[in-house]
């Protein structure tokens, strides 16, 4: 048996569109040993799950292995015969995918999902594979592991999802694992469990995996070497450590200099001037049940003020109280020192210019029927009465601010923009309103690291133009500290702690913020074990009950 | 017992057949994949086309006539193969065409489009035509009653036919041609009003329900549901009862009630997808943009939430107009639709469905009632593969 369990050489895949066969990855060869884990990053679009797929010997509908080969222990899978990798996959060769909540069958328990693959491929038994899924739950610290199989998907988190699926793929112990993004789709404060939890069971069986990310602190707590991808080629391959200290290529160094960005302070605000808003006691509620208890926060003008938290904590709610969405069940909110009417309904015009709203995706707040033209200069003509000639005018300057070309963008529709360019485009509806206050709603989640980070500096560079207030929604650490001034925390519909950033990046905290400031994945790769070790793995297991 | 030895024989002779065919593809190519990882039934399936086909072959070639006596089967089917080869010749000719001729948009669309969307945009385009200038191509008018009775299709007078009535005359000597050209006008124009006018209906009030919600919703929802709920055939026969005893005299009445009547039930349909379709867009963050920008009710509906339901919509007026058609033609073949001495297709099929028995022994004459079957099949089949098509690019779906 030889040492390298994983070679593939020379890949290359095509895609079909438009009737033609375009190169998606040009030739790119991965060696793999028993045990050891290879990190793969790049852009999306850089071909990373293409290839995570491809050592699985499979491809998607419309996709085609053109050269190359894939030996997984001697046996080449692009070349064997479907019944061969009937036998090699989901046995010896098992995949995680990205969103586990898309992959589990809505319709059956989790145990039955998980023993489907062992007895199938005739490893054991139905009872045998039940215990030691129990087992396996245990050990990836789900809580109540002897019940949690018997749920449906839906009665379980998201990080709790992923890791059963990781159990899943560890029933019939597999020598290898594909993890695709397992990650990306969660909390910082799930992510932790869910990495530790990875790791800990790689290293237990002795597994090698492949694991796909774009997020470069995730990968350096995982991988023993990182290999980085650019539109289907290899940048470069080498082991973690010496990739983070000595990236050779520039590409490389780019995508290491991102979280560098970060704004000058601010001087301290002026507490006299009146706010431009001003969120007043806030508590609302879907239905009968309130999602939102007594938040108050002010945003001055010309600065940004973040708000964070996990998903479900409430973020988003207070926006959409902002905005008049959600009227507030109590309190209001100013604007300018002037009540805001609850329901946006009620407010008139230039009121509503003056708050506008910037979406996370992207995709599904620009109207794909509608041309960039169209989408900017709605707002021209309906605020400020342009049209014709001085309408195209005024689009064109917007696109000039947003750093696109005007002549080339003007007639495009989104689905011809890239997911930057479209979020650029959502910026210049906003801007297209001259508002004196822009609501950015995860703006930056959906994208790439150096793309987001274009969009944090257009941001910065607007609001130091244009004297603009931020409300700026995230969940990413990483994000705050580049961007913002005051910092909101929020957890289970209440305001935590809210301060100016650096008082809040500097101890002591309130435990919350801690946990949050703690769990962000830094780029170095002893990370992940340190804090784990400063935490007590314990803690892990408790922090995954109380978010129960 | 003895026709099912003569079945479970052949396809047991075709499966040994199908076996012999992999393994020789198997040592001819030197086990490529594709035979390699072939199943016994894709095999079985490739040995049944080829025998099909070589039936096929040999039945076009035998006599149409055995001692004088016409052989239907033979003939029937020869009609069937020569007009699918016809249409398909036709349509390809059509494409290739359109390929070369035209602006640079319609000159990429049909380089896109499968054979079988143009046979589509072709038949409809052809009905189009016939049934606008309906009165310039018809050689008699539809109410004419001419000369002879009963004159036999295909201008034969050996055959019983007549020159100067290539399809023939009906039992009361109207021209089957300009029956058909004029049945064409007005099945297919009262189709076209009908169809337009349910999608007026049925779209307006479900984008409403789908933008404002809540009791207006259930309100047009559970109507709708109630009108369902009543087999429309049923349903529209019952009311179109009434109506015609309303209309008293007045034939042209009948007609108008007839419209808004299937405008109603069909309009049911038209809400349904609507509402979903609508209700689908509405939850986009642009709806929520617009509404935070102030806009009024008008412009979301048709500025903003009508351009992205228009894929679905189209295809949906394609079929729906299918049914529409159906209905007439049923409607008209119980009676109670598009009133004599107006021709329409359905009228058509039911007056000389009779004919049909002569299939056995005569098969020009069985071929009276099948024009206008056919006239209504084919163009049945022509909207639904151009749905189909539409269907197929608006949802992005490769092959």
């Amino acid at each position: 048996m030889s040492d390298l369990l994983l070679k593939i050489r020379d890949l290359k895949i095509e895609g079909r569109s438009d009737e033609t066969w375009n190169p998606i990855i040009n030739g790119i060869d991965v060696d793999l040993k028993r045990g050891e884990v290879l990190g793969m990053i790049g852009e999306s679009g850089a071909g990373k799950s293409t290839v995570g797929l491809a050592s699985m010997g499979y491809t998607r509908d419309g996709v085609r292995i053109s050269n190359g080969s894939v030996e997984f222990d001697g046996v080449d899978l692009v070349t064997a015969s479907a019944s061969t990798k009937r036998a090699l996959l989901g046995k010896r060769i098992a995949y995680v995918a990205q969103s586990a909540a898309a992959s589990f069958n809505p319709a059956h328990k989790l145990i039955d999902q998980h023993t489907e693959g062992p007895v199938q491929h005739g490893v054991s038994s139905r009872a045998e594979s039940e215990l030691d899924g129990i087992e396996l739950y245990r050990r990836l610290r789900l809580p109540d592991p002897e019940e949690i199989g018997f749920r449906y998907p839906h009665q379980v988190s998201g990080g709790q999802l992923q890791r059963a699926m990781t159990a899943m793929a560890m029933a019939c112990r597999p020598d290898l694992i594909i993890f695709d993004e397992p990650t990306t789709a969660l909390d910082v404060t799930t992510q932790i469990e869910v990495l530790a939890s990875i790791r800990d069971i790689v290293e237990q069986f002795d597994t090698a995996a492949i694991y796909i990310t774009h997020d470069l602190a995730v990968v350096a707590q995982m991988a023993d070497k990182i290999k980085v991808l650019l539109k289907g080629d290899e940048v470069e391959e080498a082991d973690t450590h010496t990739m983070l200290s000595a990236p050779q290529e520039e590409y490389t160094k780019s995508l290491w200099a991102v979280r560098s960005f970060e704004r000058p302070a601010k001087p301290a605000i002026n507490t006299s001037a009146t706010p431009v808003v001003s969120v007043r006691n806030v508590t609302a509620a879907y239905g009968t049940v309130d999602v939102l208890h007594d938040v108050s926060f002010d945003i001055h003008a010309g600065r940004t003020v973040a708000v964070v938290g996990e998903s479900g904590s409430g973020k988003s709610t207070a926006a959409r109280c902002i905005t008049g969405l959600l009227p507030p069940r109590i309190g209001h909110v100013e604007f300018d020192g002037q009540q805001l009417p609850l329901s946006y309904k009620q407010r008139d015009k230039s009121q509503l210019r003056q708050a506008q709203m910037i979406y996370q995706m992207a995709d599904t707040a620009l109207n794909p029927r509608k041309s960039i033209g169209e989408t900017i200069g709605r707002p021209v003509e309906f605020y400020m009465g342009l049209t014709g000639r001085e309408k195209r005018k005024r689009v064109e300057e917007l696109l000039a601010e947003i750093e696109l070309e005007p002549t080339e963008y003007f007639n495009r529709l989104p689905s011809e923009l890239s997911g930057g360019q479209k979020q650029r485009i959502g910026i210049a509806r906003a801007l297209a309103a001259e508002p004196k206050f822009i609501i950015c709603d995860e703006v930056t989640s959906a994208l790439d690291q150096l793309v987001a980070e274009g969009i944090l500096r257009l941001l910065a560079k607007l609001q130091d133009e244009l004297g603009l207030s931020y409300m700026f929604i995230t969940h990413d650490l990483a994000t705050v500290r580049s961007i913002a001034d005051e910092v909101v925390v929020m957890k289970e519909g209440k305001v935590v702690e809210q301060g100016p950033k650096k008082e809040m990046f500097k101890p002591p905290h309130h435990p919350y913020t801690d946990l949050l400031l703690s769990s962000v994945p830094e780029m170095d790769p002893d990370w992940l074990t340190n804090l784990l070790q400063e935490r007590g793995v314990d803690n892990i297991g408790d922090a995954a009950a109380d978010k129960m | 017992m003895n026709a099912l030895i003569w079945i479970v024989g052949g396809v047991l002779l075709l499966l040994a057949l199908g076996w012999a065919f992999r393994f020789a593809a198997q040592k001819l190519t030197g086990n490529k994949p594709y035979f390699r990882d072939m199943p016994l039934g894709v095999a079985f399936g490739y040995v049944f086309a080829a025998a099909a086909l070589l039936f096929s072959v040999w039945y076009f070639f035998q006599p149409q006539a055995v001692n004088d006596i016409p052989q239907p089967g033979v003939i029937f089917f020869r009609w069937a193969v020569i007009g699918l080869l016809g249409f398909a010749a036709a349509s390809w000719l059509f494409r290739t065409v359109f390929r070369n001729v035209g602006s640079e948009g319609s000159k990429k669309l049909f380089r896109s489009m499968p054979l079988t969307a143009a046979f589509g945009i072709m038949i409809i385009i052809a009905y189009a035509f016939v049934s606008i200038f309906a009165g310039f191509i018809a050689p008699y008018g539809q109410e004419e009653i001419l000369g002879s009775a009963n004159v036999v299709a295909g201008g034969n007078p050996a055959l019983g036919g007549n020159p100067e009535f290539p399809l023939g005359t009906d039992q009361i000597g109207r021209d089957i041609l300009s029956r058909l050209i004029y049945g064409a006008q007005n099945t297919v124009g009262i189709a076209f009003v009908t169809t337009c006018l349910a999608f007026l209906l049925g779209g307006t009030l479900g984008f409403l329900a789908a933008v404002l919600g809540g009791w207006l919703d259930q309100l047009l929802s559970r109507m709708v549901d109630a009108l369902m709920a009543i087999p429309s055939l049923i349903f529209s026969l019952l009311l179109m009862t009434i109506a015609t005893a309303w209309a008293g005299s007045e034939a042209w009445l009948v007609t108008v009630y007839m419209i808004f009547i299937i405008a109603v039930i069909d309009s049911t349909r038209v809400f349904r997808l609507s509402r979903a379709v609508g209700q689908s867009i509405v939850v986009m963050d642009y709806i929520e943009a617009a509404k935070l920008r102030g806009e009024g009710m008008g412009y979301l509906i048709f500025r903003e939430i009508l351009p992205n339901a228009l894929a679905p919509l189209l295809a949906e007026f394609g079929l729906r107009f299918c049914f529409v058609f159906l209905t007439i033609a049923s409607l008209s073949f119980l009676g109670v639709g598009i009133q004599p001495p107006k021709a329409d297709w359905g009228t058509m099929v039911r007056d000389l469905s009779q004919f049909i028995n002569f299939a056995a022994f005569a098969p020009n004459v069985a071929v009276t009632p099948l024009l206008a079957a056919g006239a209504i099949a084919l163009l049945t089949v022509a909207v639904n593969f151009v749905v189909d098509w539409m269907l197929h690019k608006s949802s992005g779906l490769k092959e």
